[in-house]
């Protein structure tokens, strides 16, 4: 009796938590909220028989995140190079508009969430110290002509006075790519203000509201379950935190959409075979464009993960999509 | 060129496997030669039905073919060591001369028993031992005389993946495995000149336009004395060689390893090398 008493909870149980993620599992691209279609179906999945996509092609959901922690494992190293021969190094141009987009002040904590290679971090670290170098260009300016006071009472705060440290986390699923990061940090002399932290988007190694900016610059579309990425985000980030998310996104303009969907499956394959030796990742990485959710859709998850204030920015005619939200 | 290629082969294929293709998801069955691709296609060989006309097999258009061809020429000859690019320059130019190799092997009785049978010349299908134990001066004898000295492994051949006829991958893929072979044929070494005069005898008797490339661009890496060389007695042997013998891939060499390589180069057309390349 008490067994199945127990069976009974457990089942119940399994299907408000399975009914949450199945849209994330949802095979056609621009995943929908109903849920009352997929009840009946939970019930049968309990086995843990559930497929998501990959690229065009269905797997399991358990070996989609294998699957991807190959395909980056295997482009780690030729990973930065690759980005700047597909989008002709236009990629620099969408991180440095998300930086601007984010302006962060001086003593901001910051977490670059599948950072893998850490060129969000690296520019995050670069823009506080030329905020930091103008706020005190800005301050000697102010105080040209000091008074006795103005120099006694300088002296006084100069020493009781700790910078507020910025400071960065990367946290990649991935430890190839971390270690391409790590190596790319050392050759720049960065020493201080960042850290690196193999973990799971899904599940992050962080306590609650830690964060003041939480980031995730084309990493969100491999995640398996993205409404648990949001969560997460949602988890980590302090009251007042901000999420932004770079994510390639759906191209409205029918020219620019041939365009790009040529260029995408004709020459970025290509360009992986000869450049990393390597046509199926990058395969797959063109195919996964394609089944992540448009813009409206992907505001819908924010917003439903708790977020508010939720807007996006199209770059690129739509390619790249800039999504924010605010943790209140 | 060849020395390093040699000891980034050794590096990299370090275990002889026992275990045929399919079963093994080793990197020494590695689809190319660079380990770090090994594991993404290996793998998803293995547990994805493939949906090509073959495993590894990948559909491309016409447009991916001209630019794998011209990026893959262009890579190779950036950077040498790069023989996948070279094997997909191979695979995107040789459609034509693939055709008519399957016809030539068509037309001859053991080129037609070898389209037949398809056999594979890999280190899981060769029996090493046996062929210790031949005789001095056999092929097969000779053939593993060449593997140990140059320490190249056959496993190391790249899959071929871009030609979109089952049978005419499988006469590319043939190609590629005879390569090996054709140096213990015309006692080449693997180092520059070896793999140029043989590029060379290829070049004249397959047609393939990669072997043409190669035998035209290879040169260019030359040293002086050794180009002279080549220029003046290798080059013409093996061209000359190349013309008149039958097609390196009508030779069922895996029926072949008792017999003395005099006489299958006699049988072949082949003269024995002019002078000794070390």
């Amino acid at each position: 009796m008490a067994a199945s008493v127990g069976l009974c909870t457990r089942r119940i149980f399994r299907v408000f938590y399975t009914n949450v993620y199945l849209s994330a599992s949802a095979v056609w691209p621009g995943s929908v909220h109903g849920r009352a279609p997929h009840t009946t179906r939970s019930l049968s999945q309990e086995a843990g028989d559930r497929s998501t996509h990959f690229g065009f092609e269905t797997v399991q959901e358990e070996e989609k995140a294998k699957r991807v922690y190959q395909v980056f494992e295997n482009v780690a190293q030729k990973y930065d190079v690759m980005n700047d021969a597909m989008s002709l190094g236009v990629h620099r141009l969408w991180k440095d508009i998300l930086l601007h987009a984010m302006n962060p002040q001086p003593g901001a904590r910051l977490l670059d969430v599948a950072g893998g290679t850490g060129d969000i971090a690296f520019r995050f670290l670069e823009y506080i110290k030329s905020q930091e170098d103008k706020m005190r260009k800005r301050e000697a300016r102010s105080m040209q002509t000091p008074s006795w006071q103005d120099i006694s009472t300088n002296y006084l705060n100069e020493q009781g006075e700790e910078p507020k440290e910025s400071t960065a986390v990367v946290c990649d699923i991935n430890k190839e790519m971390l270690k391409v990061g790590k190596q790319k940090a050392d050759s720049m002399g960065i020493v201080s203000g960042l850290s690196w932290v193999a973990g799971d988007a899904e599940e992050l190694p962080f306590g609650d509201d830690e964060f003041d900016i939480y980031t995730i610059a084309f990493g969100i579309r491999n995640v398996t379950h993205i409404e648990q990425a949001l969560q997460e985000a949602h988890r980590v980030l302090k009251p007042g935190g901000r999420f932004m998310c770079l994510e390639f996104s759906k191209v409205s303009n029918p020219l620019l959409s041939t365009i790009y969907d040529t260029y995408s499956f004709q020459v970025i394959p290509v360009l992986g075979e000869v450049i990393a030796g390597d046509w199926k990742s990058y395969q797959y990485l063109v195919e996964s464009i394609r089944k992540f959710p448009d813009q409206e859709d992907f505001k819908g998850m924010i917003e439903d993960a708790g977020f508010y204030c939720v807007s996006f920015h199209n770059l690129t005619g739509g390619i790249v999509a800039l999504h924010s939200g605010f943790k209140l | 060129m060849w020395p390093p290629a040699v000891n980034l082969l050794r590096r990299l294929n370090p275990r002889l496997c026992a275990f045929p293709k399919g079963a093994c998801l080793k990197a020494a069955h590695s689809s190319s030669s660079s380990s770090v691709i090994s594991r993404s296609s290996s793998s998803s060989s293995l547990s994805q039905p493939h949906d090509g006309l073959y495993p590894e097999h990948i559909p491309t258009t016409l447009l991916q073919k001209a630019l794998l061809a011209v990026g893959s020429g262009a890579a190779a000859l950036h950077d040498p060591y790069r023989h996948d690019m070279v094997a997909v320059l191979g695979e995107t130019t040789g459609h034509m001369t693939l055709i008519q190799l399957r016809d030539n092997m068509r037309n001859d009785p053991e080129g037609y028993s070898i389209l037949m049978k398809r056999p594979r010349i890999r280190l899981s299908t060769l029996d090493l031992d046996k062929m210790a134990a031949m005789p001095e001066g056999s092929f097969g004898k000779e053939y593993l005389r060449f593997l140990n000295e140059n320490r190249v492994t056959p496993d190391s051949r790249a899959e071929v993946r871009f030609v979109d006829d089952e049978e005419l991958a499988f006469v590319m893929q043939r190609y590629r495995e005879v390569h090996d072979l054709l140096h213990t044929l015309l006692g080449m070494p693997t180092n520059m000149l070896g793999e140029v005069a043989v590029k060379w005898f290829e070049a004249a008797n397959t047609g393939l336009p990669m072997c043409v490339l190669g035998a035209v661009l290879g040169p260019l890496r030359l040293k002086p004395v050794r180009l002279q060389t080549l220029l003046t007695t290798l080059g013409p042997w093996a061209v000359k060689n190349g013309q008149k013998s039958r097609c390196v891939l009508n030779i069922f060499y895996e029926n072949r390893w008792e017999q003395y390589i005099e006489d299958l180069r006699e049988e072949l057309g082949i003269e024995p090398p002019p002078l000794s390349v070390s």
